[in-house]
């Protein structure tokens, strides 16, 4: 069948590695964009700032610290939470009264400056930052040879995805969140510092930004525009998804990754656009988004 | 009756929503173990009594003091800690919470909340439906849980706004008896209300408020002499 169609296997299951290694980026920034937009009413476009921020603490603390790798997939998502609680505590938190509008017009200028910044003293073309040495190498999977660290990538931010659906679905801290995502002046008034709430969700938030910048520097490498090249399809795909959905966040951030593969595989033209034909299909269908409840 | 110190105290308070001034003076007072209720027409300023209470409404003047503690001094979600349970108005059960969630959800304020099991005995279908989202309850249900979650942190004033409206007469009659417990066991309940059948049963005093003001008070003895200007007040 794939022969008949002019298309090897190997060239199939390399795409969708591809797509599952996007789509990986994906569903971490669309997580962390919708738990920041449910609980703070807040559009957060320096979502892709902080990855690229995250990607560069990293290249910092190997360069002038000699902190390696896997120091940095700690040390990188607690300054990421840091730099939040600033942010939020000292900006975010005066807008939360006004429109929506307010938010999203500050992270985007918190998102032009950092990427001016970094622009202006490493230009736009990437700095490279080696994986560490045990996750160099081939993972034969019988049917495909994997680089260990692609599959390292894609393993690394399903276990942090489920994680955080796990904390959100199921724990008092998730019961916590989700009550003030939908009254919170009743659940404050229960006795809960509801605004201390909304530091630690934006920190938690930036930081899974943080993360995933980390997870992208060996891949991407550690370059000024990578926030910007990907913020755009991650609201393409929390629009999908539905902003309200966490579940709905992780599930459309790998599919449509893998859609963009696939389309890689038998229409390449198509597959730069894909995913915001399917943004725009949903958005006439079913606005609230594939998993969004409706409003 | 009022010569011991209040548990509750609110003088003169005046409150806001924005510019606009919704609340013009109110005085309640509620001693320790006693039900009082706040009567008054839709829109004379119960609910925002109570919110203005609980902290939820921010824009107050006047006092708001629990066994002398200043409550307009606390930030919001410090005034539940004083030992005040809020069961709002439409009960307030969160839809993306379960049941059990919701039940959980209040942190416990004071030592000698109801244990859970001993809730679960009480509101037996609440165990029943411990893992359905808590807004697929019945109204009645909800009711039950709203006041039960309260009843588990241990809070001994309670403030109840119409837990009974639009439920049927049975419910009622069962949150009546719920309330009847409640005061038997010591609790203070400040309960809005505007089924005054279903309140004179229950309450030691009322207040009536009327455009924002507390215009009358009464023991429930006194009630006959009130007929009238209550059918006035409350526009029956
Ligand atoms: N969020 C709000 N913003 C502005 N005005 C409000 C708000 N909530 C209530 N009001 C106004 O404040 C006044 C008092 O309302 P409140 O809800 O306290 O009345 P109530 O006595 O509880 O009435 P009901 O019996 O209908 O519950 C009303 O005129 C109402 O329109
Ligand atoms: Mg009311």
């Amino acid at each position: 069948m794939l022969e008949l169609l002019g298309i090897s296997p190997i060239q199939l299951y390399g795409q969708l590695v591809l797509g599952l290694i996007n789509g990986s980026f994906y569903a971490l920034l669309s997580l962390g964009l919708a738990v920041i937009f449910g609980m703070l009413n807040v559009i957060n476009f320096a979502h892709g700032a902080l990855y690229m921020l995250g990607a560069f603490v990293a290249f910092f603390a190997l360069d002038l610290l000699g902190l390696n790798y896997w120091a940095a997939l700690v040390i990188v998502p607690l300054v990421l939470a840091l730099v939040g609680v600033v942010i939020e505590r000292t900006m975010l938190r005066r807008l939360y009264q006004l429109d929506h509008l307010y938010g999203l017009l500050l992270t985007f200028g918190i998102a032009l400056m950092l990427e001016g910044v970094f622009r202006h003293y490493y230009g736009s073309s990437g700095i490279p930052y080696a994986p560490p040495p045990e996750l160099v190498g081939p993972l034969n999977l019988g049917f495909m040879i994997l680089p260990i660290y692609r599959g390292w990538v894609i393993a690394a931010s399903l276990v942090l995805c489920l994680f955080t659906w796990y904390i959100i679905e199921r724990t008092r801290l998730g019961a916590l969140l989700r009550a003030a995502t939908e009254n919170p002046s009743l659940v404050q008034a229960f006795g809960i510092n509801v605004p201390l709430m909304l530091t630690l969700t934006y920190a938690g938030g930036v930081a899974l930004a943080g993360f995933a910048g980390v997870l992208a520097a060996p891949i991407y490498q550690v370059n000024p525009a990578m926030g910007s090249n990907l913020i755009i399809v991650v609201f393409a795909v929390v629009v999908v998804g539905g902003m309200g959905s966490i579940m709905g966040a992780i599930v459309t951030g790998y599919a449509l990754g893998i859609l963009e593969g696939l389309t890689k595989v038998f229409y390449p033209p198509a597959s730069a656009i894909v995913i915001f034909v399917v943004m725009a299909v949903v958005l006439l269908v079913r606005p609230a988004g594939l998993f969004g409840r409706e409003a | 009756m009022l010569d011991r110190a209040p548990l509750l105290k609110v003088a003169d308070l005046q409150a806001w929503y924005g510019e606009s001034h919704v609340l013009h003076g109110v005085d309640i007072e509620i001693n320790e173990g006693e039900t009082v209720t706040l009567l008054g027409r839709n829109g004379a300023g119960k609910t925002t009594t109570l919110r203005s209470i609980i902290g939820i409404v921010r824009k107050r003047t006047g006092t708001i003091s629990l066994r002398g503690t200043d409550l307009l001094k606390l930030s919001p979600h410090r005034v539940a800690t004083q030992g005040i349970g809020y069961v709002p108005e439409e009960r307030g059960i969160f839809a993306t919470l379960t049941v059990e969630e919701n039940l959980m959800l209040p942190p416990q304020v004071a030592e000698g909340g109801m244990p859970v099991d001993e809730i679960y005995r009480l509101f037996p279908n609440l165990l029943e439906r411990k893992t359905s989202p808590g807004t697929k309850l019945s109204g009645g249900e909800q009711q039950m849980l709203a006041m039960a979650r309260i009843l588990r942190t241990g809070a001994r004033l309670i403030l109840l706004d119409e837990p009974t409206e639009g439920l049927a007469p049975v419910i009622v009659q069962r949150i009546g008896e719920i309330i009847q417990t409640l005061k038997t066991t010591g609790f203070t309940v400040l309960l809005v209300e505007q089924n005054f059948r279903f309140a004179s049963k229950l309450a030691d005093r009322h207040y009536v408020m009327e455009d924002g003001k507390v215009v009358d008070h009464f023991t429930s003895g006194e009630l006959d002499q009130k007929v009238d200007s209550l059918h006035k007040y409350l526009g029956v």
